[in-house]
């Protein structure tokens, strides 16, 4: 039914800047779609063309199976939440909030009926005589999605609805958006940030950007575990990935690199022949190296050039002869190593990453 | 500590200062007031800050003449009170022009031939004669009277009646109204769309709108009047009519208006507009339910200055209005007063008086619409 299909979409400023390459892109409905990526990547662009806010230069977008370029926002279907709220400064809330249905002529009635019922759902019903200046910042939140609420769209769109809030009523108003995605199962909602927090925690799907294309569409786990690029193993996690340059020595089922730091490390990845030899990128994530016992074979040696103790866990940077960066390692719990100590790391074969000159994963599944 | 005291510091220069504008401001205007409503021939003699005070007037009175005089235990005596019906209490008096200060209230002068002359403190005159007293025109007595205050409305009165300022009030509320509404009217659409509608040139009229604010009026009066000509006669009206005036003005009101407000306007946040449109409203819609409300402190401030402007305005008013009763307005008539009653400062004062109590009503009528954080919990 409310499907988003947005095919070889492309936006071109005035400027000639290409800010959005040929996004293509299947959202199905019911879908809580999380647009993701680094500050200035295009994720509010793609939005408001999805919105009809922002004109689209090339391509289509279809939704509910109809190409919707050139029809005007309040006809596509579509309610937006915008990042600064936009609440109308000089209406109450109640007044706020039936806006839209005031302007589409809807009876009085039906729209006492909707605003009230939104209001419930957001518990804002002893506000609705307030102006906004009156509310505070989470529940002038709330009046911004109960005036999307009340006009039943297909799709929901969200324009980093959080960033505006102080982070305990931003951890409780996400959890707000997704029970109100739970009591609405048939609405597809697409909703931007730059924090994968959020996408991690609200997604069924996260969209990565980056610099106007998309990276990679998947589940959050499967961004975390299968990422397909360099980019989107960084972007994921954090602290970031430790990506290791490294070169291949022998392909197969099983890969074999050397990494910059000198120690060779086999990983379960399948490589062509044609690889061999070739520059390459070894990935681990922090939170799966582990100081090393007396036998093991470590993967990394070096020494802890910096702690930070977190509490539940501890970061170590650890300064690897041959490599410019540090190795960062995650610990679980408070551990005795200290600074200046030599620690050798290992990590589970299954955990390690290995992308391609091209920062391309080398995981073909 | 040191930033709370710099702090301080310059909160007091700031209250010294507004304290300054404010007595700047209050004080000439209070005085204008003040003479506007005292006696005319109080406000000749002294100036209004004695306006509450008694007041020493030098005063000549010519007595009754000596046809009125009567036989009394043979003296022939003229009585009557120099001061009239007013009040006051003459201090000194004299006989001549020469010496009018010459003998304090009660003691009696020696004029020539006999005659005796005698004024009380309350005004009270006897000029008595062991002969009959020749002549027709009285004697004149010059005397010093102290002149408690006297306030009056009786100047007003008198502009708003004979001097015609009542009428020509009315044809400046006349011109002024329609030329302050219309304009903004106007020019709030165009800051509308100017700020928020795309459409092909848009720049190229914002630039020929700030050009035109450097364009003097002046230029164009002569122009202007003769296209008049030729439009009064083709709909066989004369050129001079208050539609032509209010045309006029809202002309040259114009590129200031659409500047302002488009400035204003497109300083709204932009989320706001964005929301009404995905609510479906359409550009009207939303100037008529978003942007004109959010925008009543420019729409206020504009509007102060053009009611300001053309009610001060002369220049125009004499281009494009003519000099009869019928259109002449309040600055006209003012400046013909000044030719005509320069002298008459009880006159002047009342009329420039009632030409600032319109411009007073409007602004403090409006000002409390010049408020900030009319935004306030749309954004943040
Ligand atoms: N009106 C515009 N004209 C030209 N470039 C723009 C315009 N709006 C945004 N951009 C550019 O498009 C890119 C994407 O912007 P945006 O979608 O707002 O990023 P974000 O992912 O932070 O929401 C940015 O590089 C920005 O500079
Ligand atoms: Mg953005």
């Amino acid at each position: 039914m409310a499907d988003v299909k947005l095919t070889n979409v492309k936006k071109v400023y005035a400027n000639q800047v290409e800010v959005m390459r040929d996004i293509n892109l299947d959202i199905k409905q019911g879908e809580f779609i999380v647009f993701v990526g680094p500050s200035g990547c295009g994720k509010s662009t793609l939005l408001r063309m999805i919105s009809g806010l922002e004109e689209i230069s090339g391509g289509t977008l279809e939704i509910d199976g109809q190409v919707v370029n050139d029809i005007p926002p309040s006809l596509r279907g579509i309610a937006m939440v915008f990042q600064s709220y936009a609440l109308y400064p000089h209406m109450t809330v109640y007044d706020n909030m039936a806006f839209s249905l005031q302007i589409a002529k809807v009876a009085k009635d039906d729209i006492d009926q909707q605003v009230r019922k939104a209001a419930e759902m957001l518990q804002l019903t002893p506000y609705l005589d307030r102006l906004p200046k009156a509310l505070s910042g989470g529940q002038r939140q709330r009046v911004a999605i109960g005036r999307a609420i009340v006009r039943r769209p297909k799709v929901f769109l969200f324009d980093e609805p959080l960033s505006n809030l102080d982070a305990a009523l931003r951890v409780a108003t996400r959890m707000e958006i997704a029970n109100l995605k739970e009591s609405m199962p048939d609405s597809t909602m697409i909703y931007v940030t730059h924090d994968q927090v959020e996408a991690m925690t609200l997604a069924d799907r996260i969209v990565l950007l980056s610099a106007g294309n998309i990276e990679q569409v998947g589940s959050p786990l499967a961004l975390y575990e299968r990422p397909e690029n360099v980019f989107v193993a960084k972007f994921i996690g954090a602290p970031a990935m430790n990506i290791i340059p490294c070169t291949v020595q022998s392909t197969g089922d099983h890969t074999e690199v050397s990494l910059s730091s000198g120690q060779a490390v086999t990983l379960p990845i399948k490589t062509a022949s044609s690889e061999q030899g070739k520059p390459a990128h070894f990935g681990v994530r922090p939170e799966h190296l582990d100081i090393a016992g007396d036998g093991d074979a470590a993967i990394l040696e070096g020494e802890v050039s910096f702690i930070e103790s977190l509490g539940e866990a501890t970061l170590l940077y650890i300064a690897v002869p041959g490599m410019d960066d540090m190795v960062i390692a995650k610990q679980i719990g408070t551990i005795p190593t200290q600074r200046g100590d030599k620690v050798r790391l290992v990590a589970n074969p299954e955990r390690l990453h290995l992308f391609d000159e091209n920062e391309q994963s080398y995981r073909t599944e | 500590m040191v930033i709370s005291k710099k702090g301080s510091a310059l909160t007091a220069v700031v209250h010294l200062t507004v304290l300054f504008l404010v007595v700047m401001w209050t004080i000439p205007t209070a005085g204008l007031f003040i003479s506007s409503i005292r006696d005319k021939d109080q406000l000749s003699t002294s100036g209004w800050w004695t306006a509450l005070s008694t007041s020493e007037q030098r005063l000549v009175e010519r007595a009754a003449s000596p046809e009125s005089q009567t036989q009394e235990n043979g003296l022939w005596v003229i009585r009557g009170n120099v001061l009239g019906d007013s009040e006051g209490e003459v201090t000194r008096f004299g006989s001549s022009s020469l010496k009018p200060e010459d003998f304090a209230a009660g003691e009696t002068a020696e004029l020539r031939r006999g005659i005796r002359l005698q004024v009380m403190a309350n005004g009270d005159y006897e000029i008595s004669s062991e002969t009959e007293m020749q002549g027709r025109r009285g004697q004149r007595i010059f005397y010093t009277a102290e002149v408690p205050p006297r306030f009056t409305l009786d100047n007003y009165r008198e502009v708003l009646g004979a001097e015609g300022l009542g009428k020509s009030f009315i044809n400046s509320l006349t011109v002024t109204i329609p030329a302050t509404i219309i304009p903004i009217l106007i020019a709030a659409f165009a800051a509308y769309a100017l700020a928020w509608m795309k459409f092909p040139g848009r720049g190229l009229l914002i630039a020929a709108v700030v050009g035109l604010l450097v364009v003097p009026l002046q230029m164009s009066l002569i122009p202007l009047l003769k296209s008049y000509n030729v439009i009064g006669e083709f709909f066989g009206v004369g050129a001079k009519t208050y539609v032509g005036i209010w045309l006029a003005h809202t002309g040259f009101g114009l590129p200031l208006a659409i500047y302002l407000l488009r400035n204003y306007i497109a300083g709204l946040p932009g989320e706001i507009i964005e929301s009404a449109r995905v609510d479906g409203a359409s550009d009207f819609d939303i100037f008529r339910k978003i942007i004109l409300p959010l925008s009543f402190p420019a729409l206020a401030s504009f509007a102060i200055f053009q009611f300001l402007w053309v009610w001060n305005d002369l220049l125009i008013a004499m281009v494009f209005l003519g000099n009869n009763e019928d259109q002449l307005v309040m600055t006209g008539q003012l400046r013909e007063l000044l030719g005509s009653r320069g002298g008459n400062w009880e006159i002047l004062t009342a009329s420039a008086f009632i030409t600032i109590i319109i411009p007073l009503c409007v602004f403090f009528g409006l000002q409390r619409y010049l408020v900030r954080g009319l935004l306030a919990g749309s954004v943040k």
